[in-house]
């Protein structure tokens, strides 16, 4: 299965998915006015993953900034992680925030709530 | 004379703001307020946490311009645009506050007013339940818009979200919407 690979923008974050190391990343700023059309193609490329997922895999979500609108796209990305962890493989979320950013430390809690797989907060110090 | 939207922020200080605009809300703009703002908000050297926090709030105030501007009055100006609206944001003491003015269809407005009203009234505990709730279980529309800007903005500000309406005719009706943000 080919990576799936996007280069960052403004608005969009950088993708890097790639089902060979079985660690996903999602870096930078999501914010833009149509968050379905930039996530679509992610979850079709997860959808196929999920036929045949590493006995491990691992997501960093680096965001710096990211709107309500992606919220639920990320949350969709994160429902099919869910169901990788149901049947019974690996699954682990990294959530980055930085030092004082309680808001992203908030929204990472949020969905640690949400979704059934082992959620891990991690500061970034500068 | 005749109404404009800018009627709506006589009582704010525009000359002095950081950021002022009016015109028609595309993404192309949104790109350039935000680019604008947060290049203000570095010069003057605000903390990471309030520089965040206002420019997380501006990005939905204007995106909420951008889905939920109705159309322009019939007779409104010469311009129609279809996604057409105005922005202040001034500095506030410590903080910054952030407003937008748009048109909203009349039949919008009651359910627009017991939802900011039901918003007003919510402990911040009750905020980040309802976001959730609504993250988890409604429906993501087309677009990927949710419901949550607005209680977003409550959340991150958690300050009451001010707002008026202006009729300005049967079918149309001014609305503007004020958020403050504070240093935490």
């Amino acid at each position: 299965m080919e990576p799936i690979i996007i280069e960052g923008t403004p608005k969009t974050p950088s993708i890097k998915f790639d089902a060979r190391e079985g660690v996903f990343e999602i870096k930078g700023r999501s914010i833009p006015e149509n968050s379905v059309e930039f996530y679509k193609p992610l979850n079709e490329w997860l959808d196929q993953y999920m036929q045949g997922p590493l006995d491990k895999t691992v997501v960093n979500i680096r965001l710096e900034y990211f709107n309500t609108s992606s919220s639920k796209c990320i949350l969709d990305v994160f429902k099919r992680l869910e169901s990788i962890h149901r049947s019974k493989h690996d699954v682990e979320i990294n959530w980055f925030y930085e030092e004082d950013d309680e808001d992203m430390l908030e929204a990472g809690e949020d969905y640690d709530s949400i979704i059934k797989v082992p959620f891990k907060m991690i500061e970034i110090v500068e | 004379m005749s109404f404009d939207l800018e009627n709506l922020v006589s009582d704010l200080d525009i000359r002095g703001a950081v950021l002022y605009y009016k015109g028609n809300v595309d993404s192309d703009t949104i790109t350039k307020a935000l680019d604008l703002v947060e290049r203000k908000l570095f010069a003057t050297r605000e903390a990471p946490r309030l520089r965040k926090k206002v420019y997380n709030v501006l990005v939905e105030s204007l995106q909420n311009l951008y889905h939920h501007s109705d159309r322009v009055p019939r007779g409104y100006h010469s311009a129609k645009p279809d996604r057409f609206g105005l922005v202040v944001m001034e500095k506030l003491g410590r903080g910054y506050r952030i407003t937008t003015c748009n048109f909203v269809d009349t039949v919008r407005v009651k359910e627009l007013e017991e939802k900011l009203t039901r918003i007003n009234r919510s402990t911040p505990e009750e905020i980040k339940e309802q976001y959730k709730d609504i993250l988890n279980h409604q429906e993501i529309t087309a677009k990927g818009l949710g419901g949550l800007g607005l209680l977003d903005i409550a959340r991150k500000t958690g300050h009451r979200i001010d707002f008026r309406f202006k009729k300005y005719d049967n079918l149309n009706t001014a609305f503007r919407l004020s958020a403050v943000v504070a240093p935490v």
